[in-house]
């Protein structure tokens, strides 16, 4: 397999040389972080004066965590490390659940967040040949931008075109022969529901690959979707509060997204009692950003699950990878006192080709016990019309749920089309049981 | 052979009705239906004069529908007549997976429509023809 590099040297840096740069930027960040008020009184408490004070990269376990809910009650200038003359760019979570977070960043914290993403863009097989049409939200959002801007390092042909409009994406990727997207799995899966209403098939098209993040999916989601238009669809994961995207990526061979570690410290912990946990475990992702004098930020919660792979990846990168993510710790359902992630889910639907991407996940009351209902839709193409195939299909689901998730779900089956699907983050789960 | 076109539709108000609306804009003519109703979803099961082009008609609307072989009878309508035809039936071991029928009032004729489990096993229109019964000509239901 080729395999391209856009900084061979960092990309390949041997662990402990990574190491060590990790501990010299560390202790750069906490005295970076020493400037802005919140961490002053956090790092104070803990018994933290300088970044002179990390003999190594464990000493960072000593470092209280820093959430979400730090950067809300601190909005909008506590975290800020630099002056805001310094600042050439914020960008801000859309704040659906309260006060939005916001992230600023000087020039140069700019300049290297960009070489990340065009790291990543490099690291799948891209190069200043390809067409790139990126579908994801620009503006507060960090994708639209984060994306473009790394794209256009790299010398590809930037159509900055945004998220919806499916009519027109399809006709734009047909005229200017489009080679990679950046859309979110949801999306891309609706479009191709779209396209024989378009009279257009997927081969007419000139696809390569697709950049797939933004939500989480399955790996028989990404699988499906591949088949469907005959590409490489490639896991990204980021999140605003550490840039966005540009901090964990898949590379050609496709096992699960390198950290780029000389950026970002990450770490898995048990979300119950923040102990830190082995590679390989899976637990709450939690990343220190080392690349960015604006608004430095230790530890911060993730809320993401994942895990480490401690195995080295053929392409020769010494940058850790990073399962995709299995859940959040805020999206966990209990369900009659079980742990069941919606992930768990899609991954036993997206198995079944009798039934289609399209599906809903909703939980009632009924009287003490919850009630599971899984509801999916007919793939026309696989119909036979048989009652009896019908029947045999929910219990093949029912049946397949309830080894995964232990409980047993009620499964309802509807027209092809009748469920919604998102143009943008899909919500797939109803949880209709009162708030206690 | 007749051809039965089954649609899969929720069980809410209007789904029949967003099947017929796309037959009748496509002229397509409805010899017989029937429905099998499956609780939180039906199965409507229809014979029209251009089985292909329905099938087409409705997929292009999203339907999750198919195409199968179905045994289309006539008989004229006298007391006996199904009895006469499931007993010829049963003692070929022909077995009957789902079934409607009606009569004509005007000429007093009756058909029915069977979904016949083993058709491949039984040569089902020396059984029927035996018995005195007439398979309904592919001429006779299709435009050709």
């Amino acid at each position: 397999m080729d395999v391209l590099f856009w900084n061979k040297e960092m990309e390949t840096l041997p662990r402990p040389k990574l190491e060590e740069l990790q501990l010299q930027r560390l202790q750069k960040t906490v005295e970076q972080a020493l400037k802005t008020p919140f961490y002053q009184r956090r790092l104070g408490k803990a018994g933290i004066s300088s970044g002179g004070s990390f003999r190594n990269l464990k000493d960072l376990q000593n470092v209280p965590f820093t959430s979400k809910d730090d950067l809300r009650k601190n909005f909008p200038f506590g975290l800020l490390a630099v002056d805001l003359d310094q600042v050439v760019r914020l960008h801000s979570s859309s704040g659906t659940t309260g006060i939005p977070t916001v992230i600023y960043l000087t020039q140069e914290d700019l300049n290297r967040w960009t070489d990340l993403v065009a790291r990543c863009v490099v690291a799948t097989g891209c190069t200043k040949k390809d067409v790139f049409q990126n579908m994801m939200t620009y503006g507060l959002f960090t994708g639209g931008l984060g994306l473009h801007y790394g794209a256009e390092r790299v010398g590809m042909t930037v159509i900055p075109i945004g998220g919806g409009n499916t009519q027109r994406q399809v006709q734009v990727m047909k005229d200017f022969k489009t080679t990679t997207l950046h859309i979110t799995p949801s999306y891309l899966l609706h479009i191709h529901t779209k396209l024989a209403e378009y009279n257009m098939d997927p081969g007419e098209l000139f696809l390569k690959r697709a950049f797939l993040g933004a939500e989480p999916y399955s790996e028989n989601t990404r699988r499906k979707l591949e088949e469907l238009y005959g590409i490489d669809a490639f896991n990204s994961y980021g999140l605003s509060e550490m840039n966005g995207p540009g901090l964990a990526f898949e590379c050609v061979y496709k096992r699960d997204m390198h950290v780029w570690e000389d950026a970002y410290i990450v770490e898995i912990i048990d979300p119950g009692t923040g102990r830190a946990l082995e590679d390989g475990q899976k637990g709450e992702v939690v990343f220190t950003i080392l690349t960015r004098d604006a608004m430095p930020l230790l530890r911060y919660r993730t809320r993401d699950l994942a895990f480490l792979h401690p195995e080295a990846c053929p392409c020769g990168r010494t940058h850790r990878r990073l399962s995709r993510i299995l859940g959040r710790t805020d999206d966990m359902l209990i369900i009659n006192g079980v742990n069941v992630f919606p992930s768990q889910i899609e991954e036993v639907i997206m198995s079944i080709p009798e039934v289609g991407t399209n599906y809903q996940i909703q939980i009632d009351k009924t009287g003490a016990l919850d009630r599971l209902t899984v509801k999916v839709e007919i793939y026309a193409k696989m119909f036979t019309g048989e009652a009896s195939a019908i029947d045999a299909l929910k219990t093949r689901i029912t049946e397949k749920l309830r080894a995964s998730i232990t409980i047993n779900p009620r499964i309802e089956l509807h027209e092809p089309g009748v469920l919604p699907a998102f143009e943008g983050k899909a919500k797939r789960v109803v949880d209709r049981r009162e708030a206690l | 052979m007749a051809q039965q076109l089954t649609i899969f539709v929720e069980n809410r108000p209007g789904r029949i009705k967003s099947v017929s609306d796309i037959l009748m804009a496509n002229n397509l003519n409805i010899w017989a239906f029937a429905i099998q109703d499956r609780g939180e979803f039906g199965l409507i099961k229809v014979v029209v004069d251009r089985p292909e082009q329905a099938r087409l008609a409705l997929a292009d609307h999203g339907f999750a529908c198919a195409l199968k072989d179905v045994l289309a009878v006539t008989a004229p309508d006298k007391p006996g007549n199904l009895d006469r035809l499931t007993t010829a039936l049963l003692n070929s071991n022909v077995n009957i997976a789902d079934a409607y029928g009606f009569v004509t009032p005007n000429d007093r004729q009756g058909m029915c429509f069977l979904e016949i489990k083993n058709a491949q096993e039984v040569n089902l229109e020396e059984v029927v023809t035996a018995a005195g019964f007439t398979i309904v000509k592919d001429e006779d239901l299709y435009e050709v």
